[in-house]
């Protein structure tokens, strides 16, 4: 899970990325879906649930608001070196920080609400060998095995794959809980565990830079009108000029 | 020679998806040499048009094992390719399959990807819009090869008329790798134009009220010819209409010589997957919607009464038939 600029706010940039700094961040509205997910299936199957977040020492926040959904711990992967990592270097610090632990599930949003690279997870899944259930609008484990409705242009595939396995989620899968006063109680005494990067054997180097920023050519608003007796007949003009009518 | 790859989604009867013949056209200006990978059944007879639209080569495969798994063969049978002709430069377009695929072969290859390009500007460098298209990031790639994920429609894509040879891929995808399998598909192909290739685009979103009145819209599209309707993300999520409706970042992009903007806020993640439409028309009752900077002609009121209008309006100009 990711936390994020509030995505309520307007977006500021700094040289073409997103400011972080001095900005309200919030767990990421797309992850709520995520720890939703992952409390249902323990509710059904028991386990527990780890929510696991690579970001500054403020994303903390974000693990404390799923753990007050009810998620069991969290850990949380934090170095100064990793501001501004890459898709590819958050999925090996991830993989790096989850090989060898024990897990059925790891799931993830389908893309974060401020990067939306939408490839770190399936590139999280290839380093640890596992196979990806991306796109899931509803989810279900049966014995060791997972399955989901994989959204597609036209409609839906239903994909399964046995566990371990990693499952994208998109908005629609579920409606995520809020948490109670009890939960956001029960947060605090929950744990944390909390690692650098010299406590992960990775190397990482960026790869890919900003090298030149540019305004776009804005679209100019036309003209507004209140609606009127005219209106239909001006949006038919329109429509004529346009040569489709 | 620098080898520039377009990896190409087909379809069993040799169908290619428009998103890479989009791709093809951009990179034949980019220089190198240029081949397309196309993997599933309808490969091999997809090779006419991939080369048609300037590959020269075509890697590929008939073999069922990539349609019936998700991204493990696709990306175990790319990364073999790299291996063998180390290619520089992999363009994908950002469709379910090749987002997935292409997030698996940066692990393997240990490249860096590069997300939502709308534009290509060299071997080594691609452009990304971002805050809705507003500024423009250029964004500089090491290491090869370069993976770059680009947006569907944004660019055209015109046959420059070539033959591409074919080059079967032989490669064994082994059974760890065939494990996430499609046991069911539920597609519709919708009646009527694809929402992204309709010349006018009725779009709704959260302030048509509820679901039945997407009918307004269904009716008025049954009264312009080539005309599509769609929706926002807040809408389908809402279960109203289908995802195949949804506009934008997450859903599909559309270039209509004209979109109407009905109870559509027009937010970022909105905008980018219309704002290549030719004439924008919005109708909104809140004169401070976000839609109505980027409208050509906005209407403040209620949609419902100005969709009733249009629809007896354009039905009284062309005597009721689309
Ligand atoms: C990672 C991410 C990806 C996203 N991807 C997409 C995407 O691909 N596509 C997409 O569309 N959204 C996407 N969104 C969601 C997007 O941010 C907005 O929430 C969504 O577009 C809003 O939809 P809307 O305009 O229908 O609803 P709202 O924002 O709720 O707007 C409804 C509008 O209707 C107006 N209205 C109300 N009643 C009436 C009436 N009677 N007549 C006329 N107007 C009326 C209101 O004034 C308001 O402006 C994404 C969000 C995230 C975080
Ligand atoms: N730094 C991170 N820490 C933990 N999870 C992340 C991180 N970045 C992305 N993710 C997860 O991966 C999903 C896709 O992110 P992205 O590839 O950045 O669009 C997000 O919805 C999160 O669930």
């Amino acid at each position: 899970m990711k936390h994020v600029p509030d995505p309520n706010l307007p977006v500021e940039l700094d040289g073409g990325r997103l400011r972080r700094d001095g900005v309200q961040c919030v767990l990421d509205p797309g992850d709520e879906f995520g720890v939703e997910a992952g409390l249902r299936l323990v509710e059904e199957h028991g386990g527990e649930v780890t929510l696991v977040s690579m970001g500054p020492p403020a994303a903390a926040e974000a693990i404390k608001r799923g753990l007050s959904m009810g998620a069991h711990r969290g850990l949380l992967i934090s170095d100064d070196a990793l501001a501004g990592a890459d898709a590819l270097a958050t999925a090996t610090v991830l993989a790096a920080a989850l090989g060898g632990r024990d897990f059925d599930l790891i799931i993830a949003g389908v893309e974060s609400t401020d990067g939306y690279t939408g490839t770190m997870p399936s590139t999280l899944a290839e380093l640890l060998g596992l196979p990806q259930l991306t796109f899931a609008t509803s989810l279900s484990v049966t014995g060791s095995s997972v399955r989901v409705d994989r959204q597609s242009p036209d409609g839906y595939q239903v994909v399964e794959c046995p566990l371990p396995a990693l499952v994208t989620v998109t908005a629609g899968v579920n409606e995520p809980r809020y948490p109670s006063f009890k939960g956001i109680m029960a947060a605090k005494k929950k744990p944390m565990e909390e690692l650098a990067l010299g406590d992960l054997a990775v190397e990482l180097d960026v790869r890919q830079k900003v090298v030149q920023v540019t305004q776009a050519e804005e679209r100019r608003a036309g003209q507004v009108v209140a609606a009127d007796g005219d209106t239909a007949g001006r949006i038919a003009d329109l429509l004529a000029e346009a040569k489709v009518i | 020679m620098a080898g520039v790859w377009v990896y190409a989604e087909v379809t069993s009867d040799g169908g290619v998806d428009t998103a890479a013949l989009e791709i093809l056209t951009k990179a034949r200006t980019l220089g190198g040499e240029l081949a397309a990978v196309a993997l599933g059944p309808g490969a091999s007879a997809a090779a006419g048009r991939l080369g048609e639209h300037g590959a020269a080569t075509v890697y590929a495969s008939d073999d069922e094992v990539f349609a019936d798994y998700v991204a493990q063969p696709a990306a175990h049978a790319l990364h073999h390719l790299v291996e063998k002709h180390a290619p520089e430069l992999i363009l994908f377009a950002t469709n379910y399959d090749s987002r997935d695929i292409a997030g698996r072969l940066s692990a393997k290859t240990g490249s860096p990807l590069m997300s939502n390009a709308t534009d290509l500007l060299g071997l080594d460098r691609a452009r990304t819009a971002v805050a809705g298209g507003a500024t423009l990031v250029d964004v500089a790639l090491e290491g090869s090869p370069r993976l770059v994920l680009v947006r569907p429609k944004s660019f055209k894509a015109e046959p420059s008329g070539g033959a591409a040879e074919l080059v079967p891929v032989d490669v064994d995808v082994p059974g760890e790798l065939r494990l996430a399998k499609r046991v069911e598909r539920h597609e519709a192909a919708a009646s009527g134009p694809r929402l992204e290739d309709a010349g006018v685009v009725l779009a709704g979103g959260r302030g048509l009220g509820e679901a039945g009145n997407f009918k307004l819209l269904d009716e008025l599209a049954s009264l312009i010819p080539n005309a599509a309707v769609g929706a926002t993300r807040a809408v389908v999520d809402a279960g109203w209409v289908p995802y195949a409706y949804q506009i934008g970042q997450t859903g599909k992009a559309v270039k209509p010589d004209v979109y109407i903007a009905a109870g559509i806020s027009g937010a970022t993640q909105h905008i980018v997957g219309m704002k290549g439409a030719k004439r924008v028309v919005a109708i909104n009752k809140d004169d401070d919607a976000p839609i109505f900077q980027m409208a050509d002609f906005g209407v403040v009121g209620d949609a419902l009464k100005v969709l009733e209008q249009l629809i007896d309006e354009v039905r009284s100009r062309t005597g009721g038939a689309p």
